[in-house]
Order: structure tokens, then C-alpha cells, then sequence
């Protein structure tokens, strides 16, 4: 047994322990440096929210709600999470396709399925389902994909983005994407069908360049360099570039960052709260919280060597490296590194919906942690 | 076991997926150090920057408004223009309670009180560092502004430019007008482009080249304290001087100003018909034949787009859009009517051309018309009929039951197909929008218009009337002087227009519009003679229904009058012009060209409820036509 992990009810001297925690499935390492990414994104938030206690309390049970998915989703045996995946995918798939159809009848936005009660994005479940559909295919196969399944992969990655895709939401589409594409490299496919990937890719670009017309390719140069327009799409990351820089350090400390209290920084709960932190924080704050993400992604990763075959082992590697792409991305894009996509920081931002499959999948993390010893012989 | 199934080699499938699990931790331990490289960048290297940025004074960007393009005349009189006027302002982000400040604001007397929930709303529907602007203020409410400016932290006066139409009421629907910019244009306009604009052309010149008299935005930065007020401006270096390299850091973008446009219209000649057009409703319309130029553009009554400009309340709006003369309806363009008798001339060229008539033949008009088998008659305006009538005659006399009998013998999709070729039951595609396509009927219409079975057959008595322009046809006034345009210059069309140049005021450049030619009308040269001989006859001969009205005229022109019925008459019911209330009585219309031997002006007039065309419509052309070759440039030519 490891350090960290616990398996109550497993080990023959569990029955000294209390029968109310038989086969609960625990890895703190995990759960305290989530705990800890939480606990630092609410105090900033509290800044970003301005000091505004009953929105700080919504996260607070938006948060209660993501850590309630985290410990159900540990629970469940990884053997049933494959057995299930399949089903997972096609009801996520079909739910694409009905929002589809039912946001084409409505003509609005279609990203919502409304369930009376409860309205959600299919489109979040496929973030989870598309990588988990990749490693169930290729659990059965020997490693790595050979040509002709790497067909059926494209087309387990791409069906649900294309829908994804048409609603329009590009960013989360691009995350599927990016998700299984993951899975798909860690599977071991080879060197050069990625580089012929990546021929592809670049060489495609001129050719649709040279089919755009005048206007489209103006909108490709603004998301490429928002800065040259400064009224519009260039505002935000003028003012997030402000934020980070005016904190210099040491920050400006807590509830004082002056671009964000004076609504200079928009979006500065969700999209834009890592410049709120940096602001406030300064540098030390901001490597502080990288530290933290790094540790948690690096724990994932030890998570994945450990298991001991292709579909835990597949997903739990995919679950940490997306989990690093959506810091990546967000951290970059209120740097100015990146175009500005709607991608929020894990754990920090505001808002619950990205929170809770977050939660989910490190439960899964998890669940494939505990798991482990049940397929040792 | 399968031997051609793969044994599953678990320590080199691990050893695989182990060896890509580390490249990808290199590779995100790499994307981390860029990560870091830049917030260190950021955060150390430039800190000094963004600090003096964000600490007390901050950058704000400050879009400019380029300066909208003048319109002019033909002869280059002032149509449209700017006027420095103070523009009340306010910055959303900087106001603390957007309710309180505007009910302030109607207090002291600067934001109309109706206005004042449209205004709430528009300033909503902006982003919170955007400007809006509130209202007009005259340099007495400005004064009253600037001593209580510290009261409204995020409002400020400045100065601005406001639209300014010299010539009032005149051409007001051809230019059109600005009004600020509502909650509905920002869903359709690229709202960068019009972050300091505040007007936007709503009607005709003003909003069918929009684009070009708007120009291009400008932004400069400046350096603003926390109320908004601006603390350094690139544009005027003369304010308290803060650190250099906030000053080194701000740039200016200067706005591009809208192009200048020049219209086709003549300035007088637009006075002229609008003076002979006082106290009716209608519309004058002249065309230069030679290229498609409008030359004056006439609906009846107008308005004065200064009001607009200025801001309108909206009751005022109301009392205007609610006026039973509708003077805000473009008549010229949108203005449908039945074209009565001056669709004759066009007729009479079809049957030349299609029934090749012999054009001295004779024919009995006993004062009626009735279709074989049928009892109906179809009546002459004339009850005791013409006597015996040529095609010459019939055109001179607008004789009715003439035409009745070439209608039939036409038949309606030769019409239709006749009419049309001269731009009627289409657009004619004017650069301006608003206009309308009117109806030229035939069968295929009335299938596609009616939805009930019996309605939508067509029936022999409906291809009688639209001989003499009745029924189901309809035109606009634009339509009939391009039409007119067409006939007077044997066949070649031009499409109508009212911009004939557009300068670049930071080059100079001027572009000049080529004529856009719509093809020809194919019509034997001796038919095309024999029909404008006809419409001068209409104005030269004693018996023709222009005679009065142009008697003595230093120039030769070819006419025809027109009188349309709006209120239909019982069989056996006269029509008695007393008795028939003001809104029911017959449009009188009008077409001509002059002069007629070499064509330089046609002219469609309309005059709603005016009773005969010969008595309301022709004299406003001889007004019209008086002024144009009143001219120097058209006294040689007379004889």
C-alpha cells in the first residue's frame, strides 16, 4: 500500500475499522491539494466578487456539489466504468444530436438541453466520455493502433466535436478535441502518423486562408492579435496585461488590486480571475498556484504508471494532461500568450459546470488509484 | 487458443505508453517555463510600466468620430453639412447610479424628460467604457453644465459636430436624415466603427451610403484619474504633465474622415417643384434621359430632417408619423397608383409594334366599349364618345374606348411583357432604398396573388381596363419618369440614380459614377417618331388634354395626362366631383419630355386626389419645365 492511499475494507485488518467506511476509496494526496487549489481560488474570488459574501456562498455549494460528484465517481470500479463507457458515449452523443435538433427548431443558442428541472451542456459529458470511448476501444487492442483503426479513433474524436462544433461553440469543441487526441498519443500511435498529422494541419492553413474572404480574414487576424483592436476584442487583454504587471512580486495583497476593484478588468470572476490573482498576489502567488496544479497533475500522472492496464491507464494519463491544457490555455490567453478562448481556470473560476466534470474526472483518477490492487494477482 | 489472434505483450505496451507519459511531462514542464518566462516578463521586467499604468491615473482608449461627408447638388450647393454643436456625454463605468444622474439631468434642464427612459436603456445596451451620447446642448445649457460639472462624476460635455440641412424641408426624402443611434441600429452596425459616433442615417442619401459619409474610427489613449476626467491627451499636449513613459506609451489612431458626395439633383430646380407642389400631396420626379441623373425628387409634403438631427421628442415623432398626410412616406418611391391614361403612349407603341396597325386607320368611339357576348360597358371619360379616332387622335384625346379595343387585341401578356420592358412592376433599382415595384397584372400575378380558387382566374373584362391604366395595375412616380426617360430617348434606358461623385477628402479624390445603361427597348425608329408626335400633339393641339396647361411655352414638349380613379362608380352612376369626399377623389398624373425634338428632361407628376391629370398635374410641370429652361444652358436651344 502506498503512502497516500487507503483502501479501508480491502486489507484483512480492515475489520477493526468502522463499518461505515467499508470500500470508501480515498487518495489524499489528491483530495488536499484539490482542497488546497480550492481553498486559494475562493479567498481570491472573494476579492473578484467584490467582497460580495452570498455570491462567494453560491460557489461555495457549486463547489460542495463538484466535491459530491468527485467522491460518488471514485466510488464506482473502474471495470464498471469501462463497461459502461460505451453507453456513456452514445447517450452523450444522442444528446448532441437532439440539442442540435431542438435548438434548430427553437433557432437560438444550442448549447442547452432543458430537462424541466435542470437544464445542461451535453456537450461537458463528452469531454469526459470522448477520451474514456478512446481508451475502451483500444483496451481490447494491442498497443499501439494500428492504421486502420486509427479510422475508427478520428471518428470517435471528431463526430461528437463536429457537433460540438456546430452549435457553435468551438471552445469546448477544441477541448474534446484536444482531450482525445491526448489518449490517442498516449495510446503510442506512431511518430509518423503525427507528423503527417501535423503536415496536414500546417499545410492546410494557406488553403483555407486562400479561400476566406476579406472579412473572415480579418477576424482571423483580430483573434490572432486582438491588440490591434483596442476597443474591442484588444480591451480585455489590455487591461488583464495591466492587472499582471502592476502586481509585480509580491502583489498588491489582498482585496487591493485596483484594476479589478475599479471594474477596469472585465470577466474578472470567470475567464480573467487568474489576473485578478496576479494582480493581488504578484509572481510569488501566481508560482504558488502553478506549484499546486503541477503537484496535483503530477500525482495524476503517477496515478497512471501504477495502473496496470490499457483503459485506467490511458485515462488516468489523459485525465492529467487535459487537466494541464485547460491551465494552459487559460493562463495564456490572460497573459496574452494565447487568442482569447473561453476557457476557465480549473478549480478557481467562477461558475459550476466545468467544476463539476473537473471533480468527476479526478474521481475517476482516483477510483483507478484504489483499484489497483483488485487486478494485481 | 487463436494463434492468429496477437498475444497482448503487457510489459512493451507499458513500456510504451511509459516512454510517451514522460514526453509529455517534459513537454509540459517546457510550456510551464514559457509560462513563467512571461509572467516574469510581465511581472519584473515591465512592472514599472503597468504599474504607473494602473495606479491612479489609467489609460483610457478614446475612440474618435471620423467627420461625417457633406452632400451637394449638381452645381455644388451645400445639401447636407456639419455644425460644431456641444454633445452632452456620459461614460457608464464612471457613473455611480445611471438613475439618479439622468433624473438630474432632467432637473437642471439638458435630457428631455420623455427621453429619459430611452436613454437609460441605450446607455445599458452600450459597454461600460463606451461613450453615449445624451443630447444636443445649446451653448446656454452647456454654460449651465460646466458649473455643475462636479456633481456628475462620468458626464461631460464636448464638442461635437451636429448635421445641419441648409435648404430645410427641400429634397428632405432624397437626402434623407441622421438621428442618434438606437438600441435597434447597434444590433445591425459594426459597433466598433461607431464608438464615437452618435448619428446614424436613417432614410434615403443619409442611410443608402451610410457607409461611405460615416468614414473610419480613430482611438487615442489618454491617461484618466479615477472620475474619468482625462488627465493627459496625446491631442493636446497642454495638460499637467505626468512620467514620460506613460507619455511615450500612448498612441493616436486618427479617424478617417466620410467621403463627400455629389448628387444629381438640381438645387433649384427641386425648389421649383416643390413651390408648384405647395399645399398638395404628390410627387415629382425629373429625369435626365441621356444618363439616368434625377434630377429633382419630389414627395409632397415633406418635413424638416434638421428636427431629426436636433432631436426629436417622441411625441413629436408620433404627431409626425400620425399625420394623415404621412409626410414622412417617400411618395416618389414607395407611392403606388393606378398610371390612368398616361399608360397610353406605351400601349400605343405596342400595338404598332406587335399588331403593326395601320396608324391612320379610323375607328367609330360611340362613348363605350363592350366585350363580345356581354352586356357590360366599359365607358369613355367622355360620354358622348370622340367620333372617329386615330391611334394619333386617340393619344391626343386620351380616348378611352380606342384603347379598350387594343387592350383586347393585345391581350394581357403582351402587355405585360411590354410594359414591363419599360421597368414597370420592378424597382428600377434608384441608389437609394425604399422603393417599391408596384404591379403590371397578368395571369401568372393573379395566380400567385390570390389564394382563393375564383379569384385567381383571369377575366376578359380585366384585360379591358388596364388599356387605360385601371385595375389591378400600379406604378410609382419614379417608375413613370423613367419610363418617360426611356420613351423620350427612343429606347435606352439608364438606371436612376442620385450620386454622380464621391470625393476622398484626405486624398482629394474624386470618383464620378459612370451612367449605369439598363439595355434598350428594340422599337422601329418611324413608331418611336409617330408615338412622341402624338404626345406633342397632347400639348400643341386644341383639342389635346395638355393644351391649357402648356399654351405658349418657349419650348416643345411631349406630354400625356392622366386620370386615375381611386373610387369606383356604379354602372350606371356619374361621377360628380362635388360630391365625392377629398380622399376619394381621382390622382391626377402627368409624364413628359423636353424638349421633344431633342430630349434633355423627363418628368413624372403625380397629385393625389387632385381630380383630372390635365387640371392638377400638368400645370406643376409647366412650372417645373419653366424653371428648368429657365436656365441659360437651354435658351439656345429653343427656336
Amino acid at each position: 500500500m502506498s503512502l497516500g492511499s487507503i483502501e479501508l475494507g480491502r486489507h484483512p485488518a480492515a475489520g477493526l475499522r468502522p463499518l461505515s467506511f467499508r470500500g470508501i476509496v480515498v487518495d489524499f494526496p489528491l483530495l488536499a491539494t484539490i482542497l488546497a487549489i480550492c481553498a486559494y481560488g475562493l479567498i481570491v474570488l472573494y476579492s473578484a466578487l467584490e467582497e460580495n459574501s452570498s455570491l462567494l456562498l453560491r460557489q461555495g455549494v457549486r463547489l460542495g456539489i463538484a466535491l459530491g460528484a468527485f467522491v460518488v465517481v471514485s466510488q464506482i470500479p473502474p471495470r464498471l466504468l469501462r463497461l459502461w463507457t460505451p453507453w456513456v458515449f452514445c447517450v452523450g452523443v444522442g444528446l448532441l444530436a437532439l440539442v442540435t435538433v431542438s435548438g434548430d427548431m427553437g433557432g437560438g443558442a444550442q448549447r442547452w438541453l432543458d430537462l424541466g428541472i435542470i437544464r445542461f451542456q451535453p456537450s461537458e459529458i463528452m469531454k469526459l466520455a470522448v477520451p474514456m470511448m478512446v481508451a475502451w476501444f483500444m483496451h481490447e487492442r494491442t498497443l499501439p493502433p494500428k492504421f486502420s483503426q486509427l479510422f475508427v479513433l478520428m471518428f470517435i474524436v471528431f463526430l461528437p466535436a463536429i457537433l460540438i462544433a456546430r452549435q457553435p461553440d468551438l471552445g469546448t469543441a477544441l477541448l474534446v478535441v484536444a482531450a482525445g487526441g491526448i489518449t490517442i498519443l498516449l495510446a503510442g500511435v506512431s511518430l509518423r502518423v503525427i507528423g503527417f498529422a501535423g503536415v496536414l494541419a500546417v499545410g492546410s492553413a494557406p488553403l483555407l486562408w486562400h479561400f476566406m474572404r476579406d472579412y473572415q480574414r480579418a477576424r482571423v487576424m483580430t483573434f490572432l492579435n486582438p491588440e490591434s483592436d483596442p476597443l474591442g476584442a484588444g480591451y480585455n487583454i489590455i487591461q488583464s496585461k495591466i492587472a499582471l504587471g502592476s502586481g509585480g512580486l509580491f502583489g498588491k495583497g489582498w482585496l487591493n488590486g485596483t484594476q479589478a476593484h475599479l471594474e477596469f478588468l472585465p470577466e474578472r470572476s470567470t475567464d480573467f480571475v487568474f489576473a485578478v490573482m496576479g494582480e493581488e498576489f504578484g509572481l510569488l502567488g501566481l508560482l504558488l498556484l502553478l506549484a499546486l496544479y503541477l503537484a496535483l497533475i503530477g500525482r495524476g500522472l503517477f496515478i497512471a504508471t501504477q495502473a496496470q492496464e490499457t483503459f485506467t491507464r490511458l485515462l488516468a494519463g489523459t485525465l492529467s494532461l487535459t487537466f494541464f491544457f485547460y491551465v494552459f490555455v487559460n493562463a495564456g490567453m490572460v497573459c496574452g500568450l494565447l487568442p482569447i478562448v473561453g476557457v476557465p481556470l480549473p478549480f478557481v473560476s467562477a461558475g459550476g459546470t466545468s467544476m463539476v466534470t473537473l471533480m468527476a474526472g479526478f474521481g475517476m483518477l482516483v477510483a483507478i488509484k484504489g483499484n489497483k490492487k483488485l487486478l494485481a494477482p | 487458443m487463436n494463434a492468429a489472434t496477437p498475444l497482448k505483450d503487457h510489459w512493451k505496451e507499458q513500456r510504451l505508453f511509459l516512454s510517451r507519459l514522460v514526453a509529455a511531462g517534459v513537454i509540459m514542464l517546457l510550456l510551464t517555463g514559457v509560462l513563467v518566462y512571461r509572467l516574469v516578463q510581465l511581472q519584473i521586467v515591465d512592472y514599472q510600466l503597468f504599474s504607473e499604468l494602473s495606479q491612479g491615473n489609467r489609460l483610457r482608449i478614446e475612440p474618435l468620430a471620423p467627420t461625417r461627408g457633406l452632400v451637394y447638388d449638381r452645381n455644388g450647393n451645400v445639401l447636407a453639412e456639419n455644425l460644431p454643436a456641444w454633445e452632452l456625454v456620459l461614460t457608464p463605468e464612471q457613473v455611480p447610479d445611471l438613475e439618479t444622474t439622468l433624473a438630474e439631468l432632467v432637473r437642471i434642464g439638458l435630457v428631455d424628460v420623455e427621453q429619459q427612459n430611452a436613454l437609460a436603456t441605450l446607455v445599458r445596451s452600450h459597454r461600460r467604457f463606451e461613450n453615449v451620447m445624451l443630447s444636443n446642448l445649446s451653448d446656454e445649457q452647456a454654460a449651465r453644465f460646466a458649473v455643475r460639472r462636479h456633481q456628475f462624476p462620468g458626464v461631460d460635455i464636448r464638442e461635437g459636430l451636429i448635421r445641419h440641412y441648409p435648404y430645410g424641408e427641400a429634397a428632405a426624402h432624397a437626402i434623407g436624415y441622421v438621428a442618434s443611434i438606437s438600441s435597434a441600429d447597434l444590433e445591425v452596425i459594426e459597433r466598433r466603427e461607431y464608438a464615437a459616433t452618435s448619428h446614424i442615417g436613417k432614410t434615403g442619401i443619409e442611410r443608402g451610403f451610410e457607409i461611405e459619409l460615416h468614414g473610419g474610427v480613430g482611438y487615442r489613449q489618454q491617461v484618466v484619474n479615477a472620475q474619468g476626467r482625462v488627465l493627459l491627451d496625446p491631442a493636446s499636449r497642454t495638460e499637467s504633465a505626468p512620467s514620460a513613459s506613460a507619455i511615450s506609451n500612448l498612441e493616436t489612431l486618427w479617424p478617417v474622415p466620410g467621403r463627400n458626395l455629389t448628387l444629381s439633383l438640381d438645387i433649384e430646380l427641386q425648389l421649383a417643384a416643390e413651390a408648384a407642389m405647395a399645399g398638395l400631396r404628390g410627387a415629382v420626379v425629373a429625369i435626365d434621359p441621356r444618363n439616368g441623373d434625377v434630377l429633382a425628387l419630389v414627395s409632397a409634403p415633406g418635413f424638416d430632417p434638421n428636427r431629426f438631427a436636433t432631436g426629436l421628442s417622441q411625441q413629436d415623432f408620433k404627431a409626425l408619423n400620425s399625420d394623415p398626410d404621412n409626410p414622412l412616406f417617400h411618395r416618389a418611391l414607395a407611392g403606388t397608383y393606378p398610371p390612368g391614361s398616361v399608360v397610353k403612349p406605351f400601349l400605343g407603341l405596342a400595338a404598332l409594334h406587335h399588331l403593326e396597325i395601320e396608324p391612320s386607320a379610323r375607328e367609330m368611339c360611340p362613348g363605350f366599349f363592350v366585350l363580345p357576348g356581354n352586356t357590360h360597358r366599359y365607358r369613355d371619360w367622355r360620354p358622348q364618345g370622340h367620333g372617329l379616332v386615330d391611334l394619333h387622335d386617340a393619344i391626343v384625346q386620351s380616348c378611352d374606348v380606342f384603347y379598350y379595343r387594343l387592350a383586347v387585341e393585345l391581350g394581357i401578356d403582351t402587355i405585360e411583357q411590354f410594359l414591363k420592358s419599360f421597368g414597370f412592376g420592378a424597382p428600377t433599382g434608384i441608389d437609394i432604398s425604399g422603393e417599391r415595384g408596384g404591379v403590371v397584372p397578368s395571369r401568372e400575378w393573379k395566380r400567385t396573388r390570390f389564394s382563393r380558387r375564383e379569384d385567381q382566374v383571369w377575366f376578359p373584362g380585366e384585360t379591358v381596363i388596364t388599356g387605360i391604366g385601371q385595375g389591378f395595375t400600379a406604378v410609382t412616380p419614379i417608375q413613370l419618369a423613367h419610363a418617360t426617360a426611356v420613351l423620350a430617348s427612343r429606347g435606352t434606358a439608364y438606371r436612376p440614380r442620385l450620386v454622380i461623385a464621391a470625393e476622398d477628402r484626405v486624398t482629394g479624390d474624386v470618383t464620378e459614377f459612370m451612367p449605369i445603361g439598363l439595355g434598350r427597348v428594340e422599337v422601329e425608329e418611324s413608331q418611336w417618331q409617330y408615338i412622341h408626335e402624338a404626345m406633342l400633339g397632347v400639348t400643341e393641339e386644341p383639342q389635346g388634354s395638355g393644351f391649357t396647361a402648356m399654351r405658349g411655352a418657349p419650348y416643345r414638349v411631349a406630354g400625356k395626362t392622366g386620370t386615375a380613379q381611386v373610387y369606383s362608380i356604379a354602372q350606371e352612376e356619374e361621377y360628380d366631383e362635388e360630391n365625392v369626399a377629398e380622399r376619394l377623389r381621382d390622382h391626377g398624373l402627368f409624364i413628359a419630355f423636353a424638349p421633344a425634338e431633342n430630349p434633355v428632361i423627363s418628368l413624372a407628376v403625380v397629385v393625389e386626389n387632385g381630380g383630372g391629370g390635365a387640371s392638377a398635374a400638368a400645370p406643376v410641370a409647366r412650372a417645373v419645365l419653366d424653371a428648368f429652361f429657365a436656365g441659360e444652358e437651354y435658351v439656345t436651344r429653343e427656336h
